[in-house]
């Protein structure tokens, strides 16, 4: 079952941690054969927001937003046999630690 | 007859979500079979092996079910079955193998919302009917008609899995299982509101749970001290409120009422939790509860080593609320001015504010060192957060 770790951090100055630590958490997930698929973000400030009105206007608007706490910083899809599991690769993550969290969603599956 | 089959619900239950991994289809099928029990029995009689019987009917209910409605079914249930259909002898030597122990875990995994574990051990593993669970917790059927529903999507769609945690896991993921029944007992012992004080039937559906669990793991002196402070707590029941149905403090009760049996019981146990190891919070809480059942009255109460327990309950976790039940312990052993210094101290806790027997606490040392001006300010502070009418009773009472 695939399971998207949502890798936020506490607030947008928050650099995280140590590349060493995410780099060697990256060779786990692959080593493990459980990556799917991950990325991690460009900082918020060159984000932009695109809405679509009824009339079909588009509005685009520049990010970051005001009302963001927590800061989507990058993503992992790992497929693991149940949550359990992929809750194990979440407190492994060293997005989960300090300020930061990783929230953990099970993909849709139609 | 229906009652006859509380028990085997919930091992019917659990062996068919441990074979389907599907609670909403194991569900169905429980029912279906203990309905079909309803009708074949009385005809044909029971049959010598009652829970092969009911799991075998289950268990072909199953099969049906996935094969005339394919959409419904999961691929994974559909797996199962063709597994299941491959080696259809039920185990040899039990009647019914015991898998609650899974569904003890799942029911309390960390995954799920706090206010929705209690619901799911009481429907899954205690049997109960989803608008006896409502009753249980005071809410409308509706409302827990749809957290059931919700809380089983989630388990699911999440997929949580129901397997016993591994022995580097169970430390951390125990307290949580123990944690729930001891919610579902305090819900039954002094209702969040209402008009009466005490549910037994609540209380004793948490003992009845606690039991079966202390079966499962009998080698954790936790579950042990858990059942004990139920047992020791439970035992003063009928003693608690007066005729009228007021709630009556431990100076109050008349203790010819406590339960002797179940004191002794609670007794032993708490005795196996406190053995072999340090000890946890719930076997310490049943150790002081054990204190209380074995006195004569307040003053022969062993006040000392009950401090003494409270001082291990602080260590073990330091919280407030154990504070304030320390504070009056001192209050007893050293003397009411000590005990309110000590309540005094707690003032600007943050968890207390709405804490309402910190209030009544610091009332009842107020009046007896005779400020009584502001011990009808205590007492008027906590009036206005207690919960059940029975509480509420006793207030106006000591305020009047």
């Amino acid at each position: 079952m695939k399971y998207m770790l949502l890798i936020n951090a506490g607030s947008v100055e928050d650099q995280g941690c140590e590349p060493g630590e995410w780099m060697t958490f990256d060779k786990e997930v692959r080593e493990a054969g459980v990556f799917v698929s991950g990325e991690s973000l460009a900082d918020l400030v060159t984000a932009t927001a695109v809405r679509v009105g009824a009339d079909g206007a588009r509005t685009v608007t520049d990010g970051p937003f005001a009302e963001t706490r927590e800061v989507l910083g990058g993503f992992y899809v790992i497929d693991v046999p149940d949550l359990d599991v992929a809750l194990d690769w979440a407190a492994r993550c060293p997005g989960a630690r300090g300020a930061g969290s990783v929230v953990v969603r099970p993909i849709a599956d139609f | 007859m229906a009652a006859v089959f509380r028990e085997e619900r919930g091992r019917l239950l659990a062996a068919l979500v441990r074979r389907f991994g599907d609670l909403d289809l194991a569900e169905e099928v429980t029912s279906e079979a203990i309905e079909a029990a309803l009708v074949h029995w009385p005809v044909d009689g029971v049959p010598p092996r009652p829970g092969a019987w009911l799991m075998t009917t289950a268990r072909r209910k199953a099969v049906d079910r996935l094969r005339r409605d394919q959409a419904l079914s999961t691929r994974l249930a559909i797996l199962r079955v063709e597994a299941d259909r491959a080696d259809p002898s039920p185990p040899v030597g039990v009647d019914l193998p015991d898998e609650r122990l899974q569904l003890f875990f799942t029911c309390a995994h960390p995954a799920l919302a706090a206010e929705d574990r209690g619901a799911l051990m009481l429907r899954f593993l205690a049997g109960l009917t989803t608008p006896e669970v409502a009753r249980a917790f005071l809410v409308p059927r509706e409302t827990m008609a749809k957290r059931l529903t919700r809380a089983k999507k989630k388990i699911h769609s999440a997929r949580i899995p129901f397997r016993v945690p591994g022995a580097d896991e169970l430390p951390s993921r125990l307290p949580g299982v123990l944690q729930v029944l001891y919610s579902i007992f305090t819900e039954g012992y002094a209702a969040s509101a209402g008009p009466s004080l005490q549910r037994l039937e609540v209380a004793e559906e948490a003992i009845r749970l606690a039991r079966i669990l202390r079966r499962l793991l009998p080698a954790e002196r936790e579950v042990a001290g858990l059942l004990a402070l139920m047992l020791l707590t439970h035992a003063r029941r009928d003693a608690r409120t007066g005729a009228s149905g007021e709630l009556l403090l431990l100076d109050e009760q008349d203790r010819a009422l406590w339960d002797r049996a179940m004191i002794s019981e609670g007794a032993e146990l708490a005795a196996v939790a406190l053995t072999g190891g340090p000890p946890g919070p719930y076997g310490v809480q049943a150790a002081v509860a054990a204190l209380h059942d074995e006195a004569v009255d307040l003053a022969s109460t062993d006040w000392a080593q009950i401090v003494a327990l409270y001082d291990v309950l602080m260590a073990l976790g330091p919280s407030p609320v154990v504070a304030v039940n320390r504070a009056a312990a001192v209050a007893m052993r050293d003397g009411e001015a000590a005990g309110l210094l000590l309540l005094d101290e707690l003032a600007e806790e943050p968890l207390l504010r709405s804490y309402h027997p910190y209030f009544v606490a610091r009332a009842d040392l107020l009046q007896r060192l005779g400020r009584l001006d502001e011990a009808a300010d205590a007492y008027r502070t906590a009036l206005s957060l207690a919960g059940s009418e029975p509480e509420r009773a006793h207030l106006r009472r000591r305020l009047a």
